[in-house]
């Protein structure tokens, strides 16, 4: 019976009534909720940088998101997705040089470099130039990529990671997760998803446009790896290091995207 | 008498005001990326109008040196862009309300006697049922556009694994001048649409908060008759009232 009494109440609202009772449920609820996620929004701008380690310099709430994005972006992976190849002749002359972050040094010799690989359990491989240059030759003309939005077409020739892992029985490193590369000062190092370090255009380069890399180009050998950005090739490799924990990464200690895959 | 006509469904209310401060999120992140190689000008036979941005810009707006910053907010609210525009998208389909929004033959050409009558240069009102012309056609084309941000997004933001997508879009260049323009677009309908729906009024913009407009009908007989019929019924099955009036009643009212 009360029921029936305040539906016939509700009933009698005239039009003034249900608009002003309508206008103050939406406007109500409008002003809430945007209340709500501007508060969310001053949250998230204000939250702190993450706790610093392997990787740095971003909000906390961030960081987990951009990891969260890389574990779904990284289902699209594949090593037959390979970067477009272009002719020789459309690859530029004047290569960009963009940092010389960790090959500043001012006594380098080239000459006496040696690649240390750390295999593991304390063993340690050092290689010459030219024992690394007895590998197959590949080459590559493709677009290389910058973080900041520039691209550049280059040519580059050295040994294919994959072939340089497998050749030097590295079958077991392999199967870790993770690939850490440093120059030889340690000023300047990367951490690679092994999925990216053996994909097939992925290479240890020691020419670029058919001559030997230049010092600002990271002589005697760089990493040139398509399927990242520019950040991740590293140039004047000291140490490859093995690990299933992500290796440090210098700009992923600066708010950077670890994986930052293409 | 005056009734409550129901004009914005829940959903495109709730999506219209989530995809705002999203989207203002997605143009702020994207301009801390863009800094980093802000290459685009306006140039015609080698004079420059404008660059993308003047330093006084980026100085006001505190853009510099923010990039790492920039992508981090980008790729976490690049989701809430595509999922609420595909959960608009989904419902714009599945309830039928695209047949209000998308453009007819004819809307084109009514569009340009919007125009003029929005300019004062026409007196005759336009055809207006829930979007003219001109409105279809730029809540339409506002659609395909963040589509268009999506896509061109992908293949800058996946080139190797999307290649296809990058193809798609002319290439890595292209597809980054595109998201740039897009953006540019989204700008430029803000401001039409902010004047708009200024020039419009209260009642236009109240209904895309509470999703209704109250319109003036004459009160016919007829209607009286057969709306007391289905308050007697209506009160006997316990379901509410019939005081809002459905769209399809209140156009035959009109007639």
């Amino acid at each position: 019976m009360k029921m029936t009494m305040q539906k016939k109440e509700k009933k009698s609202l005239t039009v003034e009534q249900k608009i002003k009772r309508r206008n103050f449920i939406s406007f109500a609820t409008f002003f809430v909720v945007g209340g709500a996620s501007f508060g969310g929004w001053k949250w998230l701008y204000n939250s702190a940088n993450e706790a610093a380690g392997v990787t740095a310099g971003a909000r906390k709430p961030l960081r987990r998101a951009l990891n969260n994005t890389e574990l779904f972006f990284r289902n699209f992976f594949s090593n037959t997705h390979l970067v477009q190849t272009y002719p020789k002749s459309m690859a530029a002359k004047k290569v960009r040089v963009n940092s010389k972050i960790g090959i500043g040094d001012e006594g380098f010799k080239p000459e006496s470099w040696q690649l240390s690989v750390e295999k593991g359990g304390g063993e340690i491989l050092k290689l010459s130039i030219e024992e690394i240059k007895r590998l197959p030759k590949t080459e590559i003309v493709y677009d290389f990529k910058c973080v900041e939005g520039w691209d550049q077409i280059q040519h580059w020739a050295g040994v294919k990671f994959v072939d340089f892992v497998f050749h030097f029985n590295m079958q077991q490193q392999a199967k870790m997760q993770y690939v850490g590369m440093e120059t030889p000062n340690g000023e300047y190092y990367v951490g690679l998803d092994m999925e990216s370090a053996l994909h097939p255009q992925t290479i240890l380069a020691y020419e670029m446009n058919d001559q030997p890399l230049a010092s600002e180009h990271g002589a005697p050998l760089r990493l040139i790896i398509p399927v990242k950005y520019g950040i991740k090739n590293l140039k004047r490799i000291g140490k490859i290091t093995f690990n299933n924990n992500r290796p440090r990464d210098y700009w992923a200690e600066q708010g950077y995207d670890y994986y930052s895959g293409l | 008498m005056k009734v409550l006509k129901e004009k914005h469904p829940l959903v495109m209310r709730w999506t219209h005001w989530i995809n705002f401060p999203v989207l203002t999120i997605m143009i702020w992140s994207g301009m801390l990326i863009y800094w980093a190689n802000d290459v685009y000008t306006i140039t015609i036979f080698g004079h420059t109008f404008v660059h993308f941005f003047p330093d006084w810009f980026y100085k006001l707006l505190r853009i510099p040196y923010r990039l790492s910053e920039g992508m981090a907010f980008h790729f976490l609210f690049m989701w809430f862009f595509t999922l609420n525009g595909f959960f608009y998208i989904l419902y714009t389909i599945l309830s039928g309300e695209w047949r209000e929004l998308i453009p007819q033959r004819k809307s084109f050409k009514e569009a340009w006697l919007v125009l003029l009558h929005d300019l004062h240069i026409r007196k005759t009102t336009p055809p207006q049922n829930k979007y003219n012309a001109a409105q279809r056609i730029a809540y339409t084309a506002i659609i395909v556009m963040g589509l268009g941000s999506v896509i061109t997004g992908l293949a800058i933001y996946k080139p190797v694994q999307f290649c296809w997508l990058t193809w798609i879009c002319g290439g890595y260049h292209l597809a980054r001048i595109m998201h740039f323009a897009l953006t540019l677009g989204y700008v430029l309908f803000f401001v039409i649409h902010v004047v708009q729906v200024t020039l419009a009024g209260w009642n236009n913009f109240r209904s895309v908060i509470s999703g209704f407009e109250v319109v003036n009908i004459p009160p016919p007989a007829i209607i009286e008759i057969s709306s007391e019929g289905a308050n007697t019924s209506s009160n006997q099955d316990g379901s509410i009232d019939n005081v809002i009036v459905d769209q399809s009643l209140v156009s035959r009212t009109k007639l």
